[in-house]
């Protein structure tokens, strides 16, 4: 005990006289929260609208303001033909093109029906997506409102429809942020564990200070404890950091406990510190373990259902987000701040972190040596 | 049993489908007290030697005790024991002196008040600058900082792998008085160079080349048995001076030394006379021949060609 105080002492002394990692610990974490929610954001705004009118009605100019006035859609081109509009799209000037075929508003009126035509350029594929969704329910409220002029005291609908009211739960205001912040934070979390604990081992290795450690009496587990801890630590001021952030910039509380958080993010760093302990034991020099655990973690990033809903990938990669332990605390985050999920809850997920924690760690304690041959 | 006994110890790298001979079955045993130097060029296996007997590599075969324990079984008794000072410095650059020494100390279950006199001297000399980082020491004060980190435990053996490389010529001699005070409390020393000159400081030397040992004698020993006449020429053209000694078939062997070139024939008969014979063959100007006594370099050089 006495030693592992001692190389405690000594890790917390290096690290806090290196300015570089002090600021690396805590500005990076502090820029990507407040930067980083505000830019990934889901809605899509600002679509560029190309309108082919060949009407030039009352009706074809009401529905384009109606268009326009929602706020997702610039009014970018104007063009008389639809080559001509599609040529708008070609040059990038604009997403989609409207065109309102000529008679529009003499169909609409006698024939009570009329078609309009939408292309999407879907290079960006949620861009195209949701631009098209938009613009249909657009039309489609715009279609109501114009029946609704004409409606002379129906005793029942012409034509049976099915009307869906949504009701948002977790998330009633549909906040993106709310999603996206705890997000974040574990993604931080990460980083910080997986790469700062590997890279200062290593570090002992290319200084060649790991030499003189290994001719000492000391344990192997002492060494290794004497790594983890203070990482263990600096991560979880990291979280804390964040966790404020969330709440004095953001304003999202959790629905659950901060208990239920730092239990289950401790388990977590324990994961994590193991997996860059286990990195730090094959690389020999600090660029390879950057390089490697860059790698891991944006793959586990990636597929970790952060970005895009594990439930729409395919069921290979489904399967792989099972062994990536980053997706659990992402899940287990959004479930305690968006739900208020308890520790029994989450048991499930702690029991896996906890498998993840005894496997790095077990591996990269059987891989160290303190002697090569 | 002696404090370093080694036994036919082998040790092979292999580099993708190479294999690199570092020891080839190397023995010898170091007496207690002694300072015991392995001297060899780059490469010849010094360090190799060193990681083994400080049980941090397994060697491929052979055996070897240190305080009489197995370098492979008892590692950990050994890891207590000894004192270990790497040829690159390896302590914490970030850490103060002080601290540097305070950690080393703990590490090994001791602290710096225990075993003060031993390493007092030594320190004193660094004090003033103890609440420096060790970073920012001159060569020679790492080094002296380094050889206290190593001694903070009291070793019974003390493995210096070329602590002298890359420090200043006073630094070095200092460094070289340190090591016979140490030895005068009793610790064994093993300590390897690559500086030939540092072999007459020693008690006793191996001449080690590519995994090899020469020789193992005393200095002095090492010299006697150098038994042919040693020659020492110079003239103003030194470069065609040489070609044309080494053109004679009589010459065993001519290399620069200095500014001499020291010759050494095959035969011992009429040598002087050989020897001013090339030099009057070719155009040279302002010959000088000497006869002189060898050095650790020039036995090093001989038996490098056995």
């Amino acid at each position: 005990m006495r030693m592992l105080k001692f190389l405690l002492q000594k890790e917390l002394k290096q690290i806090f006289r290196d300015p570089g990692i002090i600021r690396v610990l805590f500005i990076m974490p502090m820029v990507q929260l407040l930067i980083l929610p505000l830019a990934a954001d889901y809605e899509i705004k600002n679509i560029n609208l190309g309108v082919v009118d060949q009407d030039h009605t009352e009706y074809s100019r009401i529905l384009t303001n109606k268009i326009i006035a929602s706020g997702y859609f610039k009014l970018k081109d104007y063009s008389p033909t639809f080559n001509q509009g599609l040529k708008a799209i070609e040059l990038d000037k604009t997403d989609l093109i409207l065109e309102i075929p000529p008679h529009f508003e003499r169909d609409l009126v006698k024939d009570n029906q009329a078609t309009l035509f939408v292309a999407v350029n879907a290079i960006n594929g949620v861009k195209a997506g949701l631009g098209g969704a938009y613009v249909q329910q657009i039309i489609q409220g715009y279609n109501q409102d114009v029946r609704m002029q004409w409606i002379q005291a129906p005793r029942y609908n012409p034509q049976p429809t099915i009307d869906v009211t949504y009701s948002d739960w977790y998330n009633p205001h549909m906040n993106y942020r709310v999603f996206m912040v705890p997000g974040i934070l574990v993604m931080l979390v990460t980083m910080i564990g997986s790469s700062f604990a590997a890279n200062n081992i290593v570090r002992e290795k290319e200084m060649g200070t790991i030499e003189q450690i290994n001719v000492s009496p000391i344990k192997k587990y002492q060494f290794i404890l004497g790594k983890l801890i203070p990482f263990w630590m600096l991560a979880l001021s990291v979280l804390t950091i964040g966790l404020i952030i969330a709440r004095v910039v953001y304003g999202i509380v959790p629905l659950g406990s901060y208990f239920t958080i730092y239990i289950f993010a401790s388990i977590y760093l324990l994961a994590v510190l193991g997996l860059g302990l286990l990195l730090s034991t094959y690389a020999q020099t600090q660029q390879q373990s950057m390089l490697v655990s860059f790698f891991v973690t944006m793959i586990f990033n990636l597929l970790s259902g952060l970005y895009t809903p594990i439930e729409s990938m395919p069921a290979w990669a489904q399967w792989v987000t099972k062994f990536n332990p980053v997706s659990y605390f992402i899940e287990v985050m959004r479930m305690v701040m968006l739900k208020g999920s308890g520790l029994m809850d989450i048991r499930f997920h702690i029991v896996a972190i906890l498998g993840f924690a005894l496997f790095f760690n077990g591996w990269a304690v059987l891989n160290y040596r303190k002697r090569t041959g | 049993m002696k404090p370093v006994v080694v036994e036919n110890i082998v040790q092979k790298y292999r580099v993708k489908k190479t294999v690199v001979d570092a020891l080839k079955g190397i023995s010898f045993t170091v007496d207690s007290g002694e300072i015991f130097g392995i001297i060899g060029p780059d490469g010849a296996g010094k360090t190799s030697l060193f990681r083994i007997l400080t049980t941090l590599l397994l060697a491929e075969s052979g055996n070897a005790w240190v305080d009489g324990f197995d370098v492979i079984k008892d590692y950990k008794e050994i890891r207590n024991r000894i004192g270990y000072m790497p040829g690159k410095f390896s302590l914490y650059q970030d850490l103060s002196v002080q601290e540097n020494l305070e950690f080393f100390a703990t590490i090994f279950n001791t602290s710096i008040q225990k075993n003060y006199d031993l390493i007092k001297e030594i320190y004193q000399q660094i004090e003033p600058f103890k609440d420096r980082k060790a970073g920012q020491l001159s060569g020679g004060m790492k080094q002296k900082l380094a050889l206290c980190c190593a001694l903070i435990h009291k070793p019974t053996v003390l493995f210096l792998d070329e602590p002298t490389t890359g420090v200043d010529a006073v630094s070095r001699k200092e460094f070289w008085e340190m090591l016979h005070r140490l030895k005068l409390q009793g610790i064994t020393i093993l300590v390897s160079t690559a500086y030939m000159d540092e072999a007459s400081l020693c008690d006793r030397v191996a001449l080690i080349q590519k995994g090899e040992i020469l020789s193992i004698n005393t200095p002095g020993g090492v010299i006697d048995q150098f038994e042919k006449p040693l020659w020492a020429i110079k003239a103003n053209e030194m470069y065609k001076l040489m070609n044309a000694i080494k053109d004679d078939p009589a010459v065993e062997s001519c290399y620069p030394f200095g500014q001499y070139h020291h010759v050494v024939f095959k035969t011992q008969e009429n040598s002087k006379q050989k020897l001013e014979n090339i030099a009057k063959g070719g155009h040279f100007t302002n010959i000088e021949i000497e006869a002189i006594k060898p050095n650790i370099e020039d036995c090093f050089m001989a038996l490098m060609k056995d």
